[in-house]
């Protein structure tokens, strides 16, 4: 596996089932009354966000507190951050606490890489603005392996706001890399033009949703409806909302959260059985201490000799 | 050069430091010039700026630099009608010294700069200062361009009769369109007063909106607002037409798109006083270097598709594009590393434009050498400014290159003040190794071994 996770093109098939694996062990972890293991004693975990994140955040630290590290979280408000300092400068200044990982969330695409460049501690993306989102993505994939047993031919259709959706792009990417086809479905003004070229379907209406095996809701942010990407919040739950007429009985539900109830789910498909929406959020820890794992404990005891800095920023 | 206003007839003037006429005798070079269809492997006597006999075997006067240019081509040297020098206002991007340094290590003899400076060029007491600064610092013929409209809001027009008598060469509001068509339209009338060309950078703001990449599957894939082809070419129509319309004379900027392209096509067909210039970027690179999110590749108008990529090197070839023109846009270092999103649009090229088209399009047989070399003169001839030719009379402007010298790109740094190079890194055949504009040496690569003075 690489030295980074940035893009879930980063990952083999082979790299995605052994992370897989790896959280379906610490899933036993976490079943204990104590929920530590040793493995990342001594090593540091910086998570550095530039977005404001429920989830996300706080399920990067319990994981990095889980396998041991210590654990700085650096939020954008209240740090130097806050007083104009570059993305460079920050990252150089906490990689002087030679950090073992840094987890990135940042509103702007390319920004996880962009850090890759300049540190030489892992660098876990978060979500690069509307680019991607790769742990989501491995947390839906043990998600619904977990419910599924298995993925390989699953039709899946992600519905909603593809074009500024993370969660999509980086779902796309993984549900065909394990063997899923993958449809995309949602109002045409917001559907990135050429997003077909990455391996999916394109659909406008949910007239052929009975295909599906598992429905991914995206969720449909209220600042997009102001603009004139869809006339009203009242058409789109018309034309895309997910009821409990929509969802077959046989279908399988889910959502990155957090939901907007009456928008793009119905309260009635929230709470049904057949919605994984919870199970995905417990999945974030160990899916994230897997990550954290499969990146670090490889990667040699924690060593006193400082090693050279790397200051290059990396082209790629 | 023969240097008149298209419309008004006026005298134009460019703007560079004093410098003493050069007597260079430049032996063996393979002369190629295709407007007075020169192509000769033979001595070249520069005498006093002035282009004074082709031959063999020249005798060098008394006091000649002697150049052994065995082996090299000599061209005229090339013209730019679209430079942002950053002065007034980001000297530390770059300024006239650093720009015209660049230029002439480029093999160009003349450029066009972009008034959307700090202050903007709208006034003709920013201009006149330029200029003034021009005379002391420019080590090539530098002309300024100045707004169409005030701080290039889109509203009110500059004074342009005033600007004219100052000495702009053209007007543009380039960085930004003139949104309103109802401006473009009184600029176009204005225009029979005032002369110059109007060059225009066409983009329409509410179908290109955030969009920091061009529209398409990589943007796609990475999540970037897109800036749709169309947001050009529905300008350039619209532009065209009211060119029609008022009788007025235009120049697209920096076309990026095959449907602008057949817009172009059809309205020259129709007579439209219409010229329009291409980019080395945009006829070297397309939106797949984007994927690597370097900030390099990220320009206004954006690295297009493939096929736009196609279609303008045909149109360069067929003449539909009628100049290459480099947008050369330094930015600092800082501002540049940052995610894609936060960086400023644009890139430098003065010192790459001749080795790129050559490497990426003559190499390979998509474009004839004397062809590229009539494409990259060619950039005054719109403003009203002669291209210049190697001939018995005219002022010499030269530049002397190595072919087949392969060097990379940033390698031993620029000479612009910016780095932001869209070519940074590739290995590039095709190297200037000297320029004489306006008659006098203006660069002299630092490597290139000079002969004997007689």
């Amino acid at each position: 596996m690489k030295r980074h996770l940035l893009s879930v093109d980063d990952l083999t098939r082979d790299d995605i089932e052994r992370i897989l694996g790896r959280a379906a062990s610490f899933a036993e972890v976490s079943g204990r009354e104590i929920k530590k293991v040793p493995t990342l004693r001594g090593r540091t975990v910086i998570n550095l966000f530039y977005e404001s994140s429920t989830r996300t955040s706080s399920s990067f630290e319990l994981a990095a507190k889980r396998l041991s590290a210590d654990l700085v979280s650096i939020k954008s408000s209240g740090s130097a951050v806050d007083k104009g300092e570059s993305l460079k400068d920050t990252v150089q200044t906490l990689s002087a606490y030679d950090p073992a990982a840094i987890v990135i969330r940042s509103p702007h695409a390319g920004a996880a890489a962009l850090v890759a460049g300049w540190t030489r501690a892992s660098v876990v993306n978060a979500g690069d603005g509307k680019h991607e989102h790769p742990t989501q993505a491995l947390l839906d994939l043990y998600t619904l392996k977990r419910r599924a047993g298995s993925l390989e031919g699953l039709r899946v259709w992600i519905v909603g706001d593809v074009l500024h959706s993370r969660v999509a792009r980086s779902g796309i990417l993984a549900f065909s890399r394990m063997g899923c086809e993958v449809t995309v479905c949602g109002p045409p003004t917001l559907i990135p033009r050429g997003i077909e070229t990455l391996g999916c379907e394109v659909r406008t209406t949910l007239d052929d949703l009975g295909q599906a095996d598992v429905v991914y809701a995206l969720r449909m942010q209220n600042e997009r409806m102001t603009g004139s990407f869809v006339p009203s919040l009242r058409e789109y739950a018309a034309q895309y909302q997910i009821d409990g007429r929509r969802l077959g009985p046989n279908q399988l539900l889910m959502h990155p959260g957090p939901v907007n109830r009456g928008v793009e789910l119905a309260a009635e498909v929230i709470d049904s059985p057949q919605a994984l929406i919870v199970e995905q959020v417990e999945s974030g820890v160990v899916v994230r201490m897997a990550v954290l794992y499969e990146l670090l404990a490889g990667r040699g005891a924690p060593s006193g000799v400082p090693a050279e800095a790397t200051t290059e920023p990396q082209p790629a | 050069m023969n240097q008149v206003d298209p419309i008004t007839r006026r005298p134009l003037e460019l703007d560079r430091a004093a410098a003493p006429p050069s007597t260079v005798l430049i032996r063996g070079a393979r002369l190629l010039d295709p407007r007075p269809g020169l192509d000769a492997t033979t001595d070249l006597l520069i005498r006093d700026g002035l282009v004074a006999e082709l031959g063999d075997d020249l005798a060098a006067p008394e006091g000649a630099e002697v150049v052994g240019a065995e082996g090299l081509h000599a061209f005229p040297a090339f013209v730019d009608p679209h430079v942002h020098l950053r002065t007034p206002g980001r000297e530390d991007e770059e300024d006239l010294d650093s720009g015209t340094r660049a230029a002439a290590a480029g093999g160009f003899c003349a450029i066009l700069a972009q008034p959307n400076t700090d202050p903007v060029v709208d006034s003709a007491p920013v201009l006149r200062s330029l200029r003034e600064r021009a005379r002391a610092q420019a080590r090539i013929p530098t002309g300024f361009m100045a707004a169409i409209t005030v701080g290039q809001r889109g509203g009110q027009l500059t004074e342009m009769a005033e600007l004219a008598d100052a000495g702009a060469i053209g007007f543009t509001d380039d960085g930004l369109p003139v949104r309103s068509a109802g401006v473009m339209r009184q600029a176009l009338q204005y225009q029979r007063l005032a002369g110059r060309l109007l060059a225009l950078h066409e983009e329409d703001p509410s179908l290109s909106g955030e969009g920091v990449m061009h529209e398409g599957p990589v943007s796609a894939l990475l999540g970037l607002a897109g800036i749709p082809s169309v947001s050009e070419s529905t300008m350039i129509a619209r532009d065209c037409d009211l060119a029609a319309y008022e009788g007025g004379r235009i120049h697209i900027q920096h076309l990026s798109a095959c449907g602008s392209l057949q817009i172009v096509e059809l309205a020259k067909q129709a007579g439209v006083q219409v010229t329009c210039e291409a980019t080395p970027h945009h006829l070297v690179l397309t939106d797949e270097a984007v994927r690597t999110l370097d900030t390099n590749f990220k320009m206004n108008p954006p690295l297009r598709g493939e096929a736009d990529r196609q279609a303008l090197v045909d149109a360069l070839r067929s003449g539909v594009i009628d100049c290459v023109a480099t947008d050369h846009a330094p930015h600092a270092r800082e501002e540049k590393e940052q995610p894609f999103e936060l960086a400023p649009m644009g890139v430098t090229g003065l010192e790459t434009a001749f080795a790129a088209l050559h490497t990426e399009l003559v190499l390979p047989g998509l474009l004839d050498l004397g062809l590229l070399v009539e494409r990259m003169t060619a950039g005054g001839e719109p403003f009203g400014l002669a291209a210049p030719r190697i001939e018995v009379g005219a002022p010499a402007n030269v530049c002397l290159v190595d072919l087949d010298a392969e060097w990379e790109v940033g390698e031993a740094g620029y000479e612009s003040r910016s780095a932001n190079c869209a070519f940074a890194g590739r290995r590039l055949t095709g190297r200037v190794r000297m320029t004489i504009a306006a008659g006098g040496v203006a660069y002299r690569e630092r490597t290139f071994a000079l002969g004997a003075v007689a």
